[in-house]
Formats: structure tokens, C-alpha cells, sequence
């Protein structure tokens, strides 16, 4: 028996697509087997590690405990999402990097997206606030301490006025 | 690690909801948060052949401030609850559990009705339902009913929730005396985990400091959370203390025969019953003695 095929449109990063999705496709796989947008990354599958996160109409969801069809007439923003119009890093990915807030760089989209919804609804968190909104994210390589630091950092240059 | 095939429907109303379970019975489960029942289908413990889907029905997400209660729609987001200052002064036990409940992302999805009738017996939205006596609406194609928070657990992921049953509201009492205090607590492995233990407790004072009403409960313990409406009568007309509080906490522990697993012994999870139902009477007695 062949699976019914569900008509899905989502806005993500910005664009309208169209597709056709089994129901049981979750969101992150459609994201990156159909859309080929691969910057969300898979980890466990199952809610418990974050790698996944994503914005969903601009809060942060884990994309494997949604079905893309459950995405239909939403907007979506990936770590796609995140760069600045002329495709460079922005403001929280460079301070990841000045900190060196990533090894294997696996944790690093979902740690993304869950700092930028910090930083979206809270612009000057307290360090145990950055903690707290990346709570729902494991790491295996940092010790979380650049990360912490890359967030603080990216509020700062925020508040100094970069953009 | 992937989902069984299933059909999908996006219910536009909880009536198309309700006609849906009445077509499709058991091989049909409703999704709201999903936030535990889409991990269920990913390691294949469920495979219901419909999902329904009730995260697009506006009547199912809202806040509802009466007298005596606040009335919640099934759908309300866990994050839209933690948020609501109105709400946290009438129902205060709902934020100081859902600070322990999941991370950000989990609760941006997860929703109070979808905690309650998954029924994990260490979750905190069910034992705050239990201490409260919150009402429960279900709703099917042909009428209501109302369920007390205390007939709807029926043992660990299970309820009295009939197949053709979607839970519509969520009525929470709100206490009228002035000197409520209420609190929350919980160990677990890692914050935002399921509880191995945790406890609630909701009291409140006379002006001479005398209980006039006790409620206070466990989860994590039992194949259901517990609520010791008994022992919290035996509070009433009395001052808490530290040692009042051990002995009642301790009377409530005595009762549970909790199981062990990997997270922890039988014995300790008793022991921790007790400290934490000790802790949150006492502070729940001190936060309505603080009222002025």
C-alpha cells in the first residue's frame, strides 16, 4: 500500500514552498531530504538533544517532534535563516566563533536558534538566563562555557549597536 | 527512529474532532503538543493508523478567568500558561511546576491538556491537577462530561479518557482566601527532566496564622500522582512548623509503595517523598503567612 501524499505550503527563511510530504515525514526530515536545507541538524531523533531547533512562527520548536505536515501554512525560520542579508555571519554566529562556541559543530544549529530567540524576546540576558534558554540543547564537546560566553558576547555587540 | 505510516487529519473544530474519534475509535489518537506522544511513535510504542490533529483549533487555546476558577482550553500552550502574570496570581501552582517541566522548545509546543492526559505519572501538570481537584471537560460527538482530576488517572500513561473522548477545558479552582500560599518541587536527574520525585503543596492561613485549608500531593511515586486530602484536613486550625510539617509529610510518605528502576531505589524515592512533601507544605505555609 502506498502512503497518502499530504499538499503542504511553508514559509521558511522567507520563502513560500510547495510540497507533497507522507504524513509520518517529520519536519526535520523534510526540511533537509526534500528541501536539501541541511544546516538543521538530526541528533537523536526523539525531543532530547535540540539539535534540531527551529523557529516556528518565530519561537523555538524541535523539528523532529513535529510532522512537516503539521508545518502546512506556518513560517518557519532555519539556522539558514539566521545570516545576514548578504549571506555573511551574523552578530551570534561570528560571536560563536570569536569564542570558540563550537568543536564539532554538531549541537551548533540548535544552539542557534535557541540563542536567537533569547536574544529576540530578552536582549541583555543574565548568564543564568543564557543558560536556561539553552537548557534543551546538549553539547558533548565545549562544557557549554564558550557558549555561554558566545551569547553573552553576541548581546553585547548588540547592544553596542552592530547589526 | 521514524514514525509508523499513519493517516492525517487537521481538525478544524473540536466537533470535527470528536466526529473523527467516533469514526475511528481506537486506531485513532488526537495529537496537540506532541512533545511525548510523537517520541512514542518514533521508537514504534504507538501506532494509531489516524492522528488527528487539534493545534489549529482557536476555541482550544484560551485563558478564562472566573470566580471561583480558571477555565483553560485543551491547547493551551505550556509557554502561554508559564507567561500569564493574571494567571499565576489566581493559579500559582501552574508556573512554579512548569519550571520544571521540559526546556523552551518543549514548552513553546507542549500543552497543558496533552501533560494531563498523557498521565506520566512523574509529571508535574498532573500532580498540580491532583492537589488542585482540577475539573476535567470531555467532550464527544454527542455531549460532555466532567471528570475530577481524581477520576481521571488510571495508572501510569493511563486515564478514563474513553476512545471517543477529547479533553475540551481544564477547570482550575482558585482559592478565595486572601493568605494563600502555595509551592512546587522536584529532584530529578537533569532540570527539565521527568521527576524521580516531586511534590506540591497549596495552604491557606487565618490571620492568627491557623490553617484553614490544606492541600498537598506527590508525583513520581505511585503509578498515578497522589493528593492526601485526609492529612491535609488534620493541618487544619493548626500552625506549621518544621516538625508538623515532617510528621504529616511523613505519615503521607508512609502510605506509598513506590517502585524502583534505573533512576533510583524504592526506598529512596520514599525517603525523598517525605522531604519534599515536608518542603512544600512548609514553604507553601510560609508564602501565605508572607501575605499582607
Amino acid at each position: 500500500m502506498s502512503e497518502a501524499l499530504y499538499s503542504i505550503v511553508v514559509d521558511i527563511n522567507g520563502t513560500r514552498h510547495v510540497s507533497h510530504v507522507t504524513a509520518r515525514t517529520s519536519l526535520v526530515d523534510w526540511l533537509r531530504e526534500h528541501l536539501h536545507l541541511t544546516g538543521t541538524h538530526i541528533g537523536c531523533e526523539h525531543g532530547i538533544c535540540g539539535a534540531c531547533s527551529v523557529m516556528l512562527d518565530g519561537e523555538p520548536v524541535r523539528s523532529c517532534l513535529m510532522y512537516a505536515v503539521q508545518a502546512d501554512g506556518h513560517r518557519i525560520v532555519t539556522v539558514e535563516g539566521l545570516q545576514r542579508p548578504d549571506g555573511s555571519l551574523s552578530v551570534l554566529q561570528d560571536s560563536f566563533c570569536e569564542t570558540h562556541g563550537l568543536q564539532c559543530g554538531y549541537c551548533t544549529p540548535g544552539m542557534l536558534i535557541a540563542a536567537q530567540a533569547l536574544l529576540d524576546a530578552n536582549p541583555r540576558p543574565t548568564e543564568a538566563e543564557i543558560r536556561d534558554a539553552i537548557g534543551g540543547n546538549l553539547c558533548r564537546c565545549t562544557g557549554y562555557q564558550q557558549i555561554v560566553d558566545a551569547i553573552a558576547l553576541a548581546a553585547r555587540r548588540i547592544a553596542e549597536g552592530e547589526t | 527512529m521514524k514514525s509508523p505510516p499513519f493517516e492525517y487529519a487537521r481538525a478544524a473544530s473540536i466537533e470535527a474532532a470528536c466526529e473523527l474519534l467516533s469514526q475511528h475509535g481506537d486506531a485513532a489518537k488526537i495529537i496537540a503538543g506532541g512533545q511525548s506522544l510523537v517520541p512514542m511513535m518514533a521508537f514504534r510504542l504507538l501506532r494509531p493508523s489516524w492522528l488527528i490533529d487539534i493545534n489549529e483549533i482557536a476555541a482550544l487555546k484560551f485563558v478564562a478567568f472566573e470566580s471561583d476558577a480558571v477555565r483553560m482550553g485543551a491547547c493551551t500552550r505550556q509557554c502561554v500558561v508559564m507567561r500569564d502574570d493574571a494567571l499565576a496570581a489566581r493559579v500559582p501552582l501552574l508556573r512554579q511546576a512548569l519550571a520544571f517541566v521540559g526546556h523552551t522548545q518543549t514548552r513553546n509546543r507542549g500543552t497543558v491538556g496533552g501533560s494531563l492526559v498523557h498521565a506520566d505519572p512523574s509529571a508535574e501538570l498532573p500532580l498540580v491537577a491532583q492537589v488542585l481537584e482540577a475539573r476535567l471537560v470531555l467532550r464527544t460527538k454527542s455531549g460532555t462530561r466532567t471528570l475530577p482530576a481524581s477520576a481521571l488517572f488510571a495508572g501510569p500513561m493511563m486515564t478514563n479518557v474513553r476512545p471517543d473522548e477529547c479533553l475540551e477545558e481544564i477547570h482550575w479552582p482558585v482559592w478565595r482566601e486572601r493568605r494563600t500560599g502555595s509551592a512546587f518541587t522536584e529532584i530529578s536527574r537533569r532540570h527539565g527532566d521527568f521527576a524521580i520525585a516531586a511534590a506540591a503543596a497549596q495552604i491557606a492561613v487565618d490571620d492568627e496564622g491557623h490553617c484553614t485549608r490544606v492541600s498537598f500531593g506527590v508525583g513520581g511515586t505511585a503509578p498515578t500522582p497522589i493528593a492526601f486530602p485526609e492529612l491535609g484536613r488534620h493541618l487544619v486550625g493548626h500552625r506549621v512548623d518544621k516538625a508538623k510539617a515532617r510528621a504529616v509529610a511523613q505519615e503521607a510518605a508512609a502510605t506509598l509503595e513506590p517502585d524502583s528502576d534505573i533512576h533510583a531505589s524504592a526506598a529512596y524515592r520514599q525517603h525523598l517523598a517525605g522531604v519534599l512533601m515536608t518542603r512544600v507544605l512548609q514553604q507553601a505555609y510560609d508564602a501565605a503567612r508572607a501575605v499582607r
